[in-house]
């Protein structure tokens, strides 16, 4: 997704700048030349130099611009990789109860060293190797050919291993999220087989099918449903959202749910965790242009606008239901709308992200509070009532806020989304969202069964009332009496 | 010797400390405690679902007195922990059969 008009205007600009240069030392050697010989020789000579050095200099000028671009991809790989620890591990860490604090962290953390290797050994070449429509191949399998040299169909200006580790902690974070709604009753040896499984049946192909080459909803690289995703709403928000009511259908209810109180142990941490998030997001979305481009500014600036939006819109539903705005309440919006933004962060200006992110904010409130009390399934810490609501509305109002003056992803002059005329893009946006729908359901509830056939999913009663930390890792969280 | 306890409003421990020590009172044991009597709870709501908080914080002093001093003490409780709402605490009296100072083996009113 790079603005190539921008690097034309650049090299023009560069290139007049070079030829006055280059007019200097000419008329340095010219000067002398009717001196000692008359000869009409002189010119090829002169406009070979001169094209060595336009050779030269346009060379510098790709070399510059990959450094600029390679900075800040990253730096936005480091942010990502913070939104997952310390961000999300503080986030849920806080929501739990006092005795499964470490464990809900731990899980975070074994994710950032899990993926890693399995990205490493096949992650990486099944997500962004080969070209079939629903899963990569193993060309780049133990990261062969993924060096320096930049690969041209992701990223033409950065190496290919920056945009290898900068796509890993996408693959971290995205099952992360989804130990919010198993959380406080699953084990650690269930939560560790059923993620890995799941990244690999799940993620690897929702992400080849979005953002790999001929995958079959990417909109860039000849995808047969253009889906508009700049950022990860299916691939990440969605699929790890479905997959969270699934498994919180499937586990069932924590023991005492929801008769016993069971209120966020320590919200200081919560909050500390979502502003970690909230930086984070500005890698996860504005990397997402792979590129130091105006296209990422474009897309910090949504992402910003978008949260701070779905922060008010969830506290000013929560203040006029209970008279009273909550600080867990404005963080959660906050989430929601950085959930939101993510699909459309790369395609929408600053006011139709304030319209996203207000009405992420509302919904979002009204699916935690509201729906997930009528259905009463036990989604933990919310991860389907934030992620998989938020995913698919950001995935849906992407297909109606999408501009082209922000991005031109069809084609110069061509509407993007409804209110650029182009209203079955919408239409598109809904293939996205079914298929990543139904992939995560079908996903889940297979690899389920398996690691339930496996290791068991549940601890037992008794280990879930006395804690995780002690009986899955043997440790606590606080040690009073140290 | 009497043993005193009271529970009084956290809010009011202060002034209720002031004022003992201007009648002479010496000694006292203060414990942060949770509980209530008739006083109801607050709720406090968390993504929409509602827990009910009734065991409230409150302080506990506890003190043995000589049997002269008792009166006064509880007249400068009742006057100094009064903020005349529901939550207010108790006092409670009991009699106590002995009392010995570890340092010197002192017994009764003179170890207190």
């Amino acid at each position: 997704m790079k603005s190539v008009g921008r690097k034309c205007c650049f090299k023009l600009v560069l290139i007049l700048g070079i030829l006055a240069l280059a007019a200097a030392p000419l008329s340095a050697q010219q000067t002398p030349a009717p001196a000692s010989t008359s000869s009409p020789s002189a010119t090829p000579e002169v406009s070979k130099a001169l094209n060595d050095r336009l050779k030269e200099l346009d060379q510098r000028v790709t070399a510059a611009q990959s450094a600029g671009d390679n900075a800040w991809m990253l730096v936005s790989a480091a942010l990502v990789l913070m939104m997952t620890g310390p961000g999300l591990a503080l986030f849920y860490g806080g929501l739990v109860r006092r005795k499964n604090t470490l464990a809900i962290m731990m899980q975070s953390f074994a994710l950032m060293a899990l993926i890693t290797v399995m990205w490493a050994l096949v992650g990486y070449s099944l997500c962004f190797g080969g070209n079939g429509p629903v899963i990569g191949g193993f060309e780049h399998a133990f990261l062969r050919g993924v060096g320096a040299e930049p690969n041209p169909d992701y990223a033409g200006t950065i190496p290919q291993a920056t945009f290898m580790v900068y796509q890993l902690m996408f693959a971290i974070i995205t099952p992360a999220l989804i130990t919010g709604a198993t959380a406080e009753r699953m084990k650690f040896s269930g939560t560790v087989l059923f993620l890995t499984l799941w990244f690999l049946v799940v993620y690897a192909p929702l992400a080849h099918m979005v953002w790999g080459k001929g995958g079959l909803l990417n909109a860039s690289l000849g995808g047969k449903f253009p889906c508009l995703d700049f950022a990860g709403g299916t691939v990440v928000h969605i699929s790890s959202g479905v997959s969270a009511l699934v498994c919180a259908l499937y586990l069932g209810k924590r023991t005492g749910y929801p008769k016993q109180p069971m209120p966020p142990h320590s919200l200081v941490l919560s909050f500390i965790g979502a502003c970690l998030l909230w930086v984070g997001w500005f890698g996860f979305n504005a990397g997402s242009a792979l590129a130091a481009s105006s296209l990422a500014t474009s897309a910090f600036v949504a992402t910003h606008f978008a949260t701070a939006a779905a922060a008010l819109g969830w506290s000013a539903a929560e203040w006029l239901r209970n008279g009273r705005a909550s600080a867990l309440g404005a963080i959660s919006g906050a989430v929601a709308g950085l959930v939101a933004i993510t699909p459309a962060s790369g395609f929408v200006g600053p006011m139709p992200a304030l319209a996203i992110g207000l009405i992420a904010g509302v919904v979002c409130y009204l699916m935690v509070t509201k729906v997930k009390a009528v259905f009463g399934y036990d989604d933990a810490l919310d991860a389907f009532g934030v992620h998989g609501a938020g995913g698919t509305i950001g995935a849906l109002l992407t297909g109606v806020f999408a501009q082209q003056v922000i991005n031109p992803i069809f084609g110069a002059g061509k509407p993007v989304g409804g209110l650029d005329g182009h209203w079955s893009q919408i239409g598109n946006q809904l293939v996205g969202v079914l298929i990543a729908w139904g992939f995560a359901l079908v996903g889940t509830i297979i690899l389920l069964k398996i690691t339930d056939l496996i290791t068991g999913l549940r601890v037992p009663e008794e280990q879930e009332i006395e804690g995780l930390d002690i009986t899955q890792h043997g440790e606590e969280a606080y040690n009073l009496e140290s | 010797m009497m043993k005193l306890e009271a529970i009084i409003q956290p809010s009011r421990f202060e002034s209720v400390k002031d004022a003992l020590r201007e009648i002479g009172i010496e000694g006292m044991t203060v414990t942060e405690v949770r509980g209530h009597g008739r006083q109801k709870g607050h709720t406090e709501v968390y993504r929409g679902r509602e827990y009910t908080v009734d065991l409230l914080p409150k302080i506990k002093l506890e003190m043995v007195l000589a049997d002269a001093l008792v009166n006064r003490v509880v007249d400068t409780i009742l006057k100094t922990a009064k903020t005349g709402k529901i939550g207010d605490g108790k006092i409670f009296l009991s009699r106590v059969e002995e009392a010995i100072r570890i340092r010197n083996e002192e017994r009764g009113e003179s170890a207190l």
